[in-house]
């Protein structure tokens, strides 16, 4: 089905004809998602929405190193996923972040498990702190903080690694809408200054229009690609205004009406 | 029992913000949980000695507080009939001390290498159950006979009834790990020693900490029956004589001063957890 790049200069990430079974709790054996091929260019925002449970965050975990796929290849630049690549960023749905540790302290956690030294972790995790216009805050703890603020640390304390492949699982669905759309600009300007490639996995419709170059919708579970949408609105892209284009209503007009007969099957399914 | 310390404290906030109407709500209740403490207590102790003065209840038995008090008193001041007060009460702190923080250490140690280790935790965890499943004080005569009458019996058998307790919380505190911060911890880099050392660990601290409240209780239980098994020193052989010569003042008052130091010991320890825990949010609504 999908070609097979040579190692080195392929795509940023590849899943070919992937299958992902889990073992639940009482011994049977759970498809989360089946026939799944997806491609992510190099500096490319991809979106992925489906029904709640279909199997959307799976795919995170297989990009990232932390599961293995059943069947089928995992590749990032070319090169199949053999365990963490430190190449990989992740943005948590819940709060991931050591609530232990200051604001300071949970950003330069990256670099320094990395061998970084102390003065040069600090230095950077001072500067994206003051990026995402937190640098007042580097001795509050997160409980101090607001959603939104927190959303924001852990936004530094991913990027002050460089990921060239971030991934995000739902990582604004927590906050009120006022926040996100100022948690969606922010994401905006450091995507485009990092050229990381990008997979967002939401059940946002509007979010991953906003944001991604392309959208995977995905069947109900066991999720499969069901339809691939280019997004061509214009870069650099209003999040706050966007939504009232006409285009932008277009689209997500086209999309809806694809993914609500996934919706309505898993529905009518859990409700059975 | 500490938690009357944070008491005041909350009300001086409620006040500052100035909802003055709830603030005096407060402090009226807080000064009648005040009034129903004492009230409490001097109904015990006035009941008490008030029976006992009467003869309702026999004071050969059963003592009163005056008695015991006067007992206190004396041991403070003339020593007891075994040496000096001070001497036993040292004997039984370091007994428990050592036990206290050998087998806190031990526990600590075990609890987290078994709760990263699958393999290890499914070979052993059935051996610890069947070790656990033992009486702790069963033990006493057993260290008295390996470890003698002095020093290291009563600190083995501290250390095993600290050990479990710790050992399970800790073990526990890392299996209830937040999935979600160790699979960010991991992306970002750790190594499995840097995820055990900056995530497990710390986030199994408030479960271990739970585990240090009670089992210093348990430390000075295990010294004090394995000075009643045998022992020279102590305020277990204390104990142990005035239940000897039907002395029943002065069992009660071993009981006062152990009351005391474990009191205290506690709330040092809430101390430090304080110290230690400032990252976490205030708790609302701890009093009482």
């Amino acid at each position: 089905m999908a070609t097979i790049s040579p190692p080195g200069d392929g795509p940023a990430v590849e899943l070919i004809d992937v299958e992902r079974r889990f073992l639940t709790p009482d011994g049977r054996s759970m498809t989360a998602i089946r026939d799944f091929s997806m491609t992510v260019g190099r500096g490319e925002f991809v979106a992925v929405v489906g029904p709640t449970g279909c199997g959307k965050s799976t795919t995170l975990g297989l990009v990232s190193g932390l599961s293995r796929p059943t069947l089928g290849a995992v590749r990032i630049f070319g090169e199949p996923v053999t365990g963490i690549d430190p190449r990989v960023g992740f943005v948590f749905q819940t709060d991931a972040l050591f609530p232990w540790r200051t604001v300071v302290d949970n950003v330069v956690a990256g670099p320094l498990f990395r061998g970084r030294s102390k003065e040069e972790a600090y230095e950077g995790a001072r500067s994206w702190l003051k990026r995402v216009g937190l640098a007042k805050f580097e001795n509050h703890y997160p409980h101090q903080l607001s959603g939104g603020m927190r959303k924001r640390v852990a936004l530094a304390q991913t990027f002050i690694n460089e990921p060239k492949i971030l991934l995000m699982d739902e990582p604004f669905s927590a906050l009120d809408v006022q926040t996100r759309v100022v948690m969606h600009e922010e994401l905006l300007n450091l995507w485009s200054e990092q050229q990381a490639s990008v997979i967002f996995v939401t059940h946002d419709l509007e979010e991953a229009i906003a944001l991604a170059d392309r959208v995977y919708v995905l069947t109900n579970g066991p999720a499969t690609v069901k339809s691939i949408y280019t997004i061509d609105l214009p870069r650099p892209r209003v999040v706050a205004d966007i939504r009232y284009q006409p285009r932008f209503i277009e689209i997500s007009h086209t999309i809806w009406n694809d993914l609500r007969e996934e919706v309505q099957a898993g529905y009518s399914r859990s409700a059975a | 029992m500490t938690d009357v310390t944070t008491l005041p404290a909350a009300i001086g906030e409620s006040l500052a913000a100035g909802e003055t109407p709830g603030a005096r709500a407060a402090r009226l209740r807080h000064y009648k949980v005040l009034a129903w403490r004492w009230a409490i207590l001097v109904a015990f102790l006035g009941g008490w000695e008030l029976t006992a003065a009467t003869g309702l209840i026999d004071p050969f038995f059963f003592s009163q507080p005056t008695a015991v008090v006067a007992r206190l008193w004396e041991w403070m001041t003339e020593g007891t009939a075994e040496g000096p007060l001070w001497f036993h009460l040292w004997v039984t702190m370091e007994e428990s001390l050592i036990g206290f923080f050998t087998g806190a250490a031990a526990g600590i140690v075990v609890g987290i290498a078994l709760g990263r280790n699958r393999m290890l935790a499914d070979v052993f965890s059935i051996y610890i159950k069947v070790i656990n499943s033992i009486p702790r004080v069963v033990l006493a005569p057993i260290f008295i006979m390996i470890f003698g009458l002095g020093l290291g019996s009563k600190v083995a058998l501290s250390f095993v009834m600290v050990f479990f307790v710790v050992f399970s919380n800790a073990f526990q505190g890392v299996r209830e790990a937040d999935r979600n911060m160790i699979a960010n911890a991991q992306i970002l880099g750790a190594s499995p020693w840097q995820l055990t050392r900056s995530v497990i660990v710390p986030s199994a601290m408030s479960w271990i900490f739970a585990s240090l409240h009670v089992s210093f209780g348990f430390a000075i239980v295990g010294a004090i029956v394995g000075e009643f098994v045998g022992s020279r020193y102590g305020i277990g052989l204390l104990i142990n004589v005035a239940k000897g010569s039907f002395d029943a003042a002065g069992m009660y008052a071993a009981i006062v001063i152990i009351m005391v130091v474990a009191l205290a010991a506690d709330w040092a320890m809430t101390r430090l957890e304080h110290k230690l825990a400032k990252w976490r949010p205030q708790p609302h609504g701890e009093q009482t």
